[in-house]
């Protein structure tokens, strides 16, 4: 595989074909989990975890399943690594799966995940489609650590709350108090706020786009009008 | 004839693949099941050294455990494990496991320590599912809120202030959850109203049997509750 081939499937994870932000998948989870930084950095990672393991299975038996039962092995295979995750966290992980714990049966319903088997790994060679799974899953991270932080300064006015659970105490310098004296937005706090964020975050990406778009509209135009003159 | 086949094929494809997923999962959990377990009690012993203090007791409170049934002051039909503290014999608080119920994402597992004077030692949260961010703030690793309790007694803040701020007594409630901070004073006070009335007979009764009594049954009933 040519190395723009990987360049590509990171753009997509990343920006043009993110889970949250284009392809709207995964909506459970996100809405649910976003509450706080570190609860979205801990279901972004889970769900990459997963997105990786399901992916390279899928491309690895996608020569030996017949298409009219895909859908079916894809959810056994699914379910069975989001169930092997689970249980090896909570034995080799045992603070990071308390923390995480109703999350992790969480990953079961993100349909991005059957969304990336069956659009991407079952057609794919096995390391293309284990960067895809990658990309796509620390595309879906930094998503739910945007909303999360959102979400957590506007509903609670504080920033990285309890990150010491996933890094140790080391990392507590980053809890900050943003706002003093808040007094807590219900509404950011609630799941309608997990909507409204995102809908907040889209609007940005257009945008940022749409410049994109026109920057480079103008880089077309420009210099050929600009040689005649020179 | 060649559809039959072609199904047959489909079916035990699928079938093999259902037999691997499921051995996968067989087998990581048999790997990990100890090691879970072993996690699971290494936490319930800690959990239960911050509510008694190792230098108020000299017993061995994982082993010195009691069983007791009370559907309706201890939350749960099946019996429920009761950890005694002793020193020099004396009693000196028993920790209950008990289950609030009505949580909002089902029944919350509690660790209630009450000293023999019928003072609250503690409250822990053992394992709920109560909304992230929201209602979770029952746990003592995401709010301070746990250790409201510590102190109380049926008399401090007596019944009616037994009950969150919003219908009337003594405990806050969260922004945005009412359900589950409601829940676990309702456990809490339930607690000390079946302490009150079997105290006795409590630090009176022989331990359960060492391995499939109390820290055993406990620790197996864990996981399920996640």
């Amino acid at each position: 595989m040519s190395d723009s081939g990987y360049r590509q499937i990171f753009n997509d994870g990343m920006w043009n074909n993110n889970v949250a932000f284009v392809q709207i998948l995964g909506m459970c989870p996100l809405l649910a989990v976003s509450t706080t930084v570190v609860n979205g950095l801990g279901m972004g990672l889970a769900t990459m975890a997963t997105l990786v393991a399901s992916n390279g299975l899928v491309s690895m038996i996608r020569q030996i399943v017949r298409p009219e039962i895909r859908i079916p092995v894809f959810v056994v295979i699914i379910a069975s690594v989001v169930t092997v995750i689970e249980l090896v966290m909570n034995a080799y992980f045992h603070q990071l799966y308390k923390i995480l714990g109703i999350f992790i049966p969480l990953i079961v319903t993100n349909c991005s995940i059957l969304g990336r088997a069956e659009a991407f790994a079952s057609k794919n060679s096995i390391g293309r489609s284990l960067a895809d799974g990658l990309f796509m899953g620390l595309g879906f991270t930094v998503a739910l650590v945007l909303l999360g932080g959102l979400r957590e300064v506007a509903g609670h006015g504080t920033l990285f709350t309890q990150i010491y659970l996933m890094f140790g105490h080391g990392a507590d310098w980053l809890t900050t108090q943003v706002i003093p004296h808040y007094q807590g937005f219900l509404l950011a706090a609630l799941p309608p706020g997990a909507f409204l964020g995102l809908g907040l975050l889209i609007a940005l990406k257009n945008v940022i786009d749409q410049r994109l778009a026109e920057r480079a509209a103008a880089h077309e135009t420009t210099p050929p009008a600009a040689q005649p003159a020179a | 004839m060649a559809l039959m086949k072609n199904m047959s094929v489909s079916a035990v494809l699928l079938g093999l693949f259902a037999i691997v997923g499921t051995a996968l999962v067989a087998y990581t959990y048999s790997a990990t099941k100890d090691r879970i377990a072993a996690n699971e009690r290494a936490i319930l012993l800690r959990t239960l050294h911050t509510l008694i203090p190792a230098s108020e007791q000299d017993n061995d409170m994982a082993q010195d455990t009691v069983q007791v049934t009370s559907p309706q002051y201890l939350g749960s039909p099946k019996p429920m494990t009761v950890y005694r503290a002793r020193k020099h014999g004396k009693p000196v608080a028993a920790v209950f496991t008990a289950i609030a119920p009505n949580g909002y994402g089902g029944p919350i597992k509690l660790l209630v320590a009450v000293r023999y004077d019928g003072t609250i030692a503690g409250v822990r949260v053992i394992s709920d599912q109560e909304t992230p961010g929201l209602g979770d703030a029952i746990e003592s690793e995401k709010s301070d809120w746990i250790y409201s309790f510590t102190g109380k007694s049926l008399d401090n803040p007596g019944k009616k202030g037994w009950a969150v701020k919003r219908d009337g007594g003594q405990f806050d409630q969260f922004t945005g959850a009412t359900i589950s901070p409601r829940a676990v004073v309702k456990a809490v006070h339930n607690t000390l109203l079946y302490f009150k009335q079997h105290r006795e007979e409590l630090f009176g009764a022989k331990p359960t049997s060492d391995k499939t009594g109390g820290e055993h049954t406990n620790a197996s009933e864990g996981p399920s509750d996640e």
